[in-house]
């Protein structure tokens, strides 16, 4: 594989997530401020903030890059502020790296954080009835977790799957996030457990939905020709191999948040690849590499039940496996090929600018074998990959 | 939502069909044809099957947050996205009031109904299109 366009991740630094509702910026200078201890760099000689925004937390969510930027301290540096709903941080990273590859610098910072409200996430305030994200509330109330619970209930009619198929993700999930102390909840859950837990949207327990959450994190990310000035060597550094960010191709035909319907199937026959899947081809196409090189992945579970549709995505088993994967132990501590050993989003919650940020920082120290109590044992390639929002898909593969 | 539904039986939805390559979109759109391979920019109102199966449902227990208007006391409702096969579209909708998951299956066939969403604060009743089991077939609406 080509090594001409890697990055190299000198720091990570996150704030640990929780609900406690201050300002988003305080998490974010936290996050900030580890990220560069961890890398040794003077805040002063970042050439580049790339921030990740947040649209819950006014005007500076929306412009996050020049908002970390002061809070910091002026420097003059070049800046960009993204906005791809739960790919925020995958974009955010992705204008870091266009820059640190284009050569306009050298070293640069990607950031996000979040203060999220209690209960589901609602549109943005409003009556916007253009908005498809205000149409499905208003008219539906089709919240989140009822998009979840619809692929939920695809997979147990036609895939075979049981809600405790699901519910062995969460336990798998929350065992791994007890060592994690930059996980909200570290609180280790049984089956028994989900006896319990409240229908939120049926087959959907309250244990299988994520919760969302205030949290940051941040990335000093910089060129090998930096990384080698500054640390002699290129040896053991973790570099970024692919930052895909993807498209659905029409037609669209699996009904994906937040729209109504799905594209038509009428005239156009639907592409060989559907959306989730071209999110991981595509970053695997950068790399150079495959979904057998893989050693551990953070994936986007938003339910129980989307992390083994992942698995499937990814390739790291064939369509309708994925519930065998968890039952097995294959994508546990300790398996052939761990998911979200960080405990996933189901034991952080989510925070949306900072989420996709948060799961490369967990990637890079799982490679760099700093993760004691949930670490995967002789990582060297790992992958996160996430889905915002009206078809904002992204993947990120990392290796040493 | 004006023009997604006709207000007089039988129900059906309203989507937009291109009159260059024939593809359907729902919600109805203008301007610009959502097909790639296509320039189409002639986008007309069509009327959709009244008729399709279950792709899949779920059954919702918490109220969902604004601009969702939900009853007090909240009461569970369903949801239903389903196929229609001419148009080759899936369509989320609420399912008939009292319908509820455990009356449900993928595959099974539903249509289009009205029912009342709310009643604003000017007392009028605004509609939205639903999902009911459909009648034995041959039975006129």
């Amino acid at each position: 594989m080509s090594d001409d366009r890697d990055l190299v991740v000198l720091g990570t630094g996150m704030h640990p997530w929780g609900k406690w509702g201050r300002n988003f910026v305080e998490y974010g200078l936290v996050a900030a401020r580890e990220a560069l201890a961890d890398a040794d760099v003077a805040w002063r000689d970042i050439e580049f903030v790339a921030g990740a925004d947040t649209i819950r937390n006014g005007y500076p969510g929306f412009v996050s890059g020049s908002t970390f930027s002061q809070a910091l301290g002026w420097t003059g540096a070049q800046i960009s502020s993204s906005y791809a709903a739960c790919a925020s941080g995958a974009q955010a990273l992705q204008s870091a790296r266009a820059q640190l590859l284009a050569g306009f610098a050298d070293v640069a910072m990607v950031i996000g954080a979040d203060t999220t409200p209690k209960g589901f996430f609602a549109p943005v305030g409003g009556e916007r009835k253009e908005d498809p994200d205000w149409q499905r509330f208003h008219l539906l109330g089709a919240t989140n977790p009822s998009f979840f619970a619809l692929n939920a209930r695809r997979r147990i009619d036609v895939f075979g799957d049981t809600p405790e198929d699901f519910a062995m993700v969460k336990v798998k999930n929350s065992k791994a996030a007890v060592h994690n102390p930059y996980a909200r909840f570290r609180k280790e859950f049984t089956l028994e457990d989900f006896a319990s837990s409240p229908i939120v949207s049926d087959p959907l327990r309250l244990l299988d939905v994520c919760a969302t959450s205030d949290g940051a994190a941040a990335l000093i990310v910089c060129t090998p020709e930096y990384a080698k000035r500054k640390l002699g060597t290129l040896e053991g550094t973790v570099r970024i191999k692919a930052v895909a960010n993807t498209t659905p191709t029409y037609p669209q035909v699996r009904l994906e948040l937040p729209d109504i319907a799905t594209d038509s199937r009428a005239v156009v026959a639907p592409p060989a690849l559907g959306f989730k899947d071209s999110i991981a081809h595509n970053a695997y196409e950068q790399a150079g590499l495959g979904p057998d090189d893989i050693s551990c992945a953070e994936v986007y579970d938003l339910s129980t039940a989307l992390e083994l549709d992942w698995y499937e995505n990814l390739g790291l088993c064939a369509e309708g496996e994925g519930a065998k994967l968890v039952r097995d132990g294959v994508t546990a501590l300790g398996g052939r090929v761990p998911v979200n050993a960080s405990g996933g989003l189901s034991s952080f919650g989510e925070a949306i600018p900072a989420q996709a940020i948060a799961q490369v920082c967990e990637l890079t120290r799982q490679l760099q074998g700093r993760c004691e109590g949930h670490q995967v044992e002789g990582a060297s390639v790992g992958l996160a990959i996430n889905q915002g929002l009206f078809g904002h898909g992204s993947c990120t593969i990392l290796a040493t | 939502m004006d023009g997604w539904f006709t207000t007089e039986e039988p129900y059906t939805l309203i989507g937009a069909r291109c009159s260059a390559c024939g593809t359907y979109v729902f919600p109805p759109r203008s301007g610009a044809c959502p097909n790639p391979g296509c320039d189409g920019t002639d986008l007309e109102p069509a009327e959709l099957s009244r008729r399709g199966r279950i792709w899949s449902y779920t059954e919702n227990h918490y109220a969902p947050p604004a601009p969702y208007v939900a009853a007090d006391p909240f009461e569970p409702y369903a949801l239903a996205a389903v196929e229609l096969e001419a148009e080759g579209l899936v369509i989320l909708g609420q399912v008939a009031k009292g319908v509820m998951a455990a009356d449900l299956e993928i595959g099974m066939e539903v249509e289009v109904d009205l029912q009342v969403l709310f009643t604003d604060d000017d007392g009028v009743e605004k509609w939205v299109w639903t999902w009911a089991p459909a009648a034995p077939s041959g039975g006129a609406r």
